[in-house]
């Protein structure tokens, strides 16, 4: 991971807060991006991610709190006296200049000799894969292309920071899962501190060095795609991020929750006994395949089996789970081996270090 | 710094972040600020100096409402109000009507000959308003053709002001209401034919409530014309006073300013009262037609095509006979005495009313008005649509640029003459000259340009200049080599909007001309008041050529700046 201790802080956002009349879009927000690094924010719609993207754009400046950016203060500068380059959504490229004279643009403007500015766009027309497209309007290239000129016009000055506001949600599926892993490469290459906004969870665990998940103005959790899919450190990261089951349960003592009929040994750090708390386990990580260690596991009921191309989602029922319905996944093998059905008694496990407890009861 | 702020003490407030203003945001808003002060300096002082006006005395004395008691006990001038409503009312009746099944007609059928009903119904807006007045003389005046159509009934009074009128506000409501028949969804049409609608139903649940908001601001946009138009009235509204002839009289017969700047504020309140109505209106309505509209497609329908072909055939006819009647009488030697034709009504120079130098000079203010106005109106709508932060600022911009709509052309121009008259006032060399005619017709078209300079502006991409700001480039350069560009169609529609008004005008301009820059429009009503109304229809007829001619050679150029400007739209 490059959230390396002996890396600097390429960018250091303190304290930031930004309101919109009554509205609090961001609340207190701190954060810091290192050199090199590429960092997704993730969150709903609304969370307030592009916000945090925007202002540290200068496109709007936060109300409260401070930017660091390389070691100089650029809380109160507009966007054009700071360092960065920005891909949108919407590619936002000129519609009536061609490619060549889109990517261009930045460069035209420093006074640079003529044969440089070209060799530069070649350069980087050739970068983003597109190097005989650049007599054509933008209006003539498809989504996909579109986007990579705008990557290169904003690459063409060689910004510090490369700020990426949803560039793949406009895209066709396949496209975005191409694209995703040709910006991931580029960025790679390039080296070039990179912050991308995204609500596809899918495009930040791909993508991204470290992943910001945010919620209400607020940042619910930072951390690798690893930490943030496997030790979600709220109930609603662990939500927002996958595929989660909710049992309501109660601790019981040290090391053991008790969940509807059955007592499950996991860690409770955090949690006395007594505490009512939420229990959560994603659907691939029930097993009932290898039932070779004899705690946590628990009968159930299959009531519903959903066939999903790759593996089967079954819900699982039975008094164990007190009424809720519980998913597990299944791979295709095991349903036929044990010959799984709808109304099939199956004994399952829930390996204790899967299990995450969140305080108070899930809704 | 950075210890700081993470160990302050949350109850008390960090420090506001105080956005640095950039050089471009300095340059923005500076502009904006000028053209924002002009703008006030050309529609509110004005504007004041004609209320206070209207509540003073002869010898300039604040007398409070004095002048408002008198007016609305003199029967005479009160009776006017009642008139104006009366005609203002019938003709909104008669002309939203005739526009929905023309509009109709033209959206929703397959009649043919589309493309003519379409030009044909723009012809009004060629030709000054009074060309509907001289024209209904000639028809169904005293030595008129068809008189007998009237049973005995006179053209000169409500009859001909409401016919006048509807010929030349016809389009304006026109335009309104096929832009909101054109809005819909054919999926909406085809649920309520699954549904087994019957047509009727269909046309009160779906049609109607759709174009609704349409209709409803085509309502008050006629009500307005109607009710502050002074041409008509003028031409052939005979002793039936309306309040835009009162004011007219007040101010160049009686000399009495006091009581035509109350006559003024009589006429500016219920035009004030439309346009809020129609703003609140606006704000209702929401996008109908979402990105995944299906355009509506009309199918053949052999009984209602027809029908409407004869409808829209009768209207046609009707304008052009308008049209032709003043053609025929600039061309007649002596009506109705010798109906030889000639060229002698043409010979302007030798009658009063400003001769052919009135031509002239209403092409040059018409040049000068489109070419500053649509410099000034575009660059105002860009700062006030593109510019960062100064919300205050910008909104009170577009505030005022609203203002113009609701104040009528006989108004701003009484507020003018109050205004740049006075001696003390630094503007008071303008008084008299070309440049308070551009002024006054710039500002009084003000809000329509801006609004359609706005629409364009707001099509683009709002990251635009958010690129451009990342990429260090200054906003005039992306405003000129980007935005401009992308916006020439509209552009150019404001261009020529304001020259064919600067053409056709009256009202605005009708207290400010001086003898040296007399209009054609002017010299019209001057002539027609002489009694020489034939050249009157032949000035008349001047105008509509050249703003024919204008709209002609418009969309030649169009055509040939959108090949270079706009050659990125195909695909």
């Amino acid at each position: 991971m490059t959230a390396a201790g002996d890396k600097k802080p390429f960018l250091k956002i303190n304290n930031l807060t930004k309101k919109f009349g009554d509205f609090t879009a961001l609340d207190d927000v701190s954060l810091e991006v290192f050199e090199s690094e590429f960092v997704c924010f993730l969150g709903p719609s609304g969370c307030g991610k592009t916000t945090l993207l925007r202002a540290i754009a200068g496109l709007d400046i936060q109300t409260y709190g401070s930017i660091e950016q390389n070691g100089t203060d650029v809380s109160n500068l507009p966007p054009a006296e700071r360092d960065f380059g920005i891909v949108f959504q919407s590619y936002a490229l000129f519609p009536n200049l061609t490619v060549t004279k889109n990517v261009a643009y930045g460069l035209e403007n420093r006074k640079l000799p003529k044969d440089q500015i070209t060799a530069r766009v070649t350069e980087l027309l050739e970068l983003v894969g597109l190097p005989d497209q650049g007599d054509k309007y933008p209006a003539q290239l498809s989504g996909g292309q579109q986007q990579r000129v705008s990557l290169a016009r904003a690459m063409a000055t060689s910004p510090g920071l490369l700020l990426l506001d949803e560039p793949l949600s406009a895209l066709d599926a396949k496209v975005r899962v191409h694209l995703r892993s040709e910006i991931k490469d580029l960025q790679q290459r390039l080296g070039v501190t990179t912050i991308m906004v995204t609500h596809d969870q899918e495009e930040a665990l791909t993508m991204a060095d470290r992943i910001v998940v945010m919620d209400h103005g607020i940042i619910e959790q930072i951390g690798s795609p690893e930490e943030i899919y496997g030790v979600p450190a709220t109930a609603f990261v662990a939500d927002f991020i996958g595929t989660m089951n909710f049992i309501p349960g109660t601790v019981e003592n040290e090391g053991v929750v008790k969940m509807g009929g059955s007592e499950l040994h996991c860690k409770t750090d955090g949690h006395k006994s007594g505490d009512a708390v939420t229990v959560a386990i994603r659907p691939e990580d029930i097993n009932a395949q290898d039932l070779s260690e004899s705690d946590n596991i628990v009968e159930a009921e299959i009531t519903h089996l959903e066939f999903l191309g790759s593996f089967y989602r079954a819900e699982l029922g039975g008094a164990v789970f007190s009424g809720h319905e519980i998913r597990a996944d299944f791979s295709i093998n095991l349903v036929r081996r044990k010959g799984i059905n709808v109304g099939s008694k199956v004994p399952v496990r829930f390996p204790p270090q899967f299990i995450q407890l969140y305080s108070g009861e899930e809704s | 710094m950075t210890a700081t702020a993470t160990t302050a003490n949350e109850t008390s407030a960090p420090p506001l972040v105080k956005p640095k203003i950039g050089r471009d945001d300095w340059m923005m808003r500076t502009c904006m600020v000028v053209i924002g002060g002009l703008l006030a300096v050309f529609i509110v002082l004005p504007l004041y100096t004609m209320l206070s006006k209207s509540m003073e005395n002869k010898a300039d004395e604040f007398i409070g409402l004095a002048n408002f008691t008198e007016y609305f006990s003199t029967p005479a001038l009160f009776l006017s109000a009642g008139n104006s409503m009366q005609v203002a009312i019938i003709s909104t009746v008669v002309v939203i009507v005739t526009a929905f099944i023309y509009a109709y007609a033209l959206t929703r059928t397959c009649m043919p000959f589309k493309w003519f009903f379409r030009i044909v119904a723009l012809i009004p807006l060629l030709t000054p308003s009074l060309l509907g007045g001289i024209s209904l003389v000639y028809w169904f005046g005293n030595q008129g053709v068809a008189k007998g159509l009237l049973m005995g009934e006179s053209i000169y009074g409500p009859i001909g002001i409401v016919i006048g009128s509807s010929y030349w506000v016809f389009p304006h409501a026109l335009m309104i209401v096929i832009t909101a028949l054109s809005i819909t969804d054919a999926r909406l049409y085809e649920a309520a034919e699954s549904l087994r609608t019957s047509k009727i139903k269909t046309f009160f649940t779906v049609t109607l409530p759709g174009c609704k908001y349409g209709l409803i601001s085509a309502c008050f946009v006629v009500f307005t014309l109607v009710f502050t138009d002074f041409g008509v009235p003028k031409v052939i509204g005979g002793n039936f006073n309306v309040l835009a002839t009162d004011v007219y009289k007040q101010v160049i017969g009686q000399q009495n300013f006091q009581m035509g700047a109350v006559v003024s504020v009589v006429l500016l309140v219920p035009a004030i009262f439309a346009f809020a109505a129609d703003r609140i209106v606006q704000k209702k309505q929401v996008a109908l037609l979402s990105a995944r509209a299906v355009p509506y497609e009309p199918k053949p329908d052999s009984k209602r095509d027809s029908i409407m072909f004869g409808f829209c055939l009768f209207v046609a006819i009707l304008i052009i006979a308008m049209l032709g009647m003043a053609q025929f009488a600039a061309l007649v030697t002596f009506w109705p005495y010798n109906l030889e034709l000639a060229f002698n009504n043409y010979d302007f120079d030798v009658m009063d009313g400003g001769g052919w130098d009135a031509y002239w000079n209403s092409i040059k203010m018409a040049l000068y008005t489109a070419v500053i106005g649509t410099i000034i109106i575009f660059f105002g709508s860009y700062l006030v649509e593109k510019g960062r932060g100064f919300n205050t600022g910008r909104t009170l911009f577009h505030m005022v640029a609203m203002l113009p709509l609701a104040v009528p052309g006989l108004v701003l121009g009484l507020a003018y003459i109050f205004f740049f008259n006075n001696p003390n006032n630094p503007f008071n060399f303008m008084y008299g000259t070309m440049g308070i005619l551009v002024v006054a017709t710039v500002t009084h078209f003000y809000t329509v340009s801006h609004l359609t300079a706005t629409t364009a502006l707001k099509q683009m991409d709002p990251e635009f200049e958010s690129v451009s700001a990342s990429l260090k480039t200054p906003f005039y350069k992306t405003l000129f080599r980007v935005t401009l560009p992308v916006c020439i169609p509209a552009v150019m529609d404001i261009s020529m909007y304001l020259f064919l008004n600067a053409m056709t005008t009256v009202s605005a301009v009708i207290f400010l001309y001086s003898s040296d820059t007399t209009l054609a429009a002017v010299a019209v009503m001057n002539m027609d008041d002489a009694g020489d109304i034939a050249p009157a229809a032949a000035m008349a007829m001047m105008i509509a050529y050249t703003c024919a001619g204008v709209r002609l050679l418009h969309a030649l150029l169009s055509k040939g700046l959108n090949k270079r400007t706009q050659a990125w739209r195909t695909r």
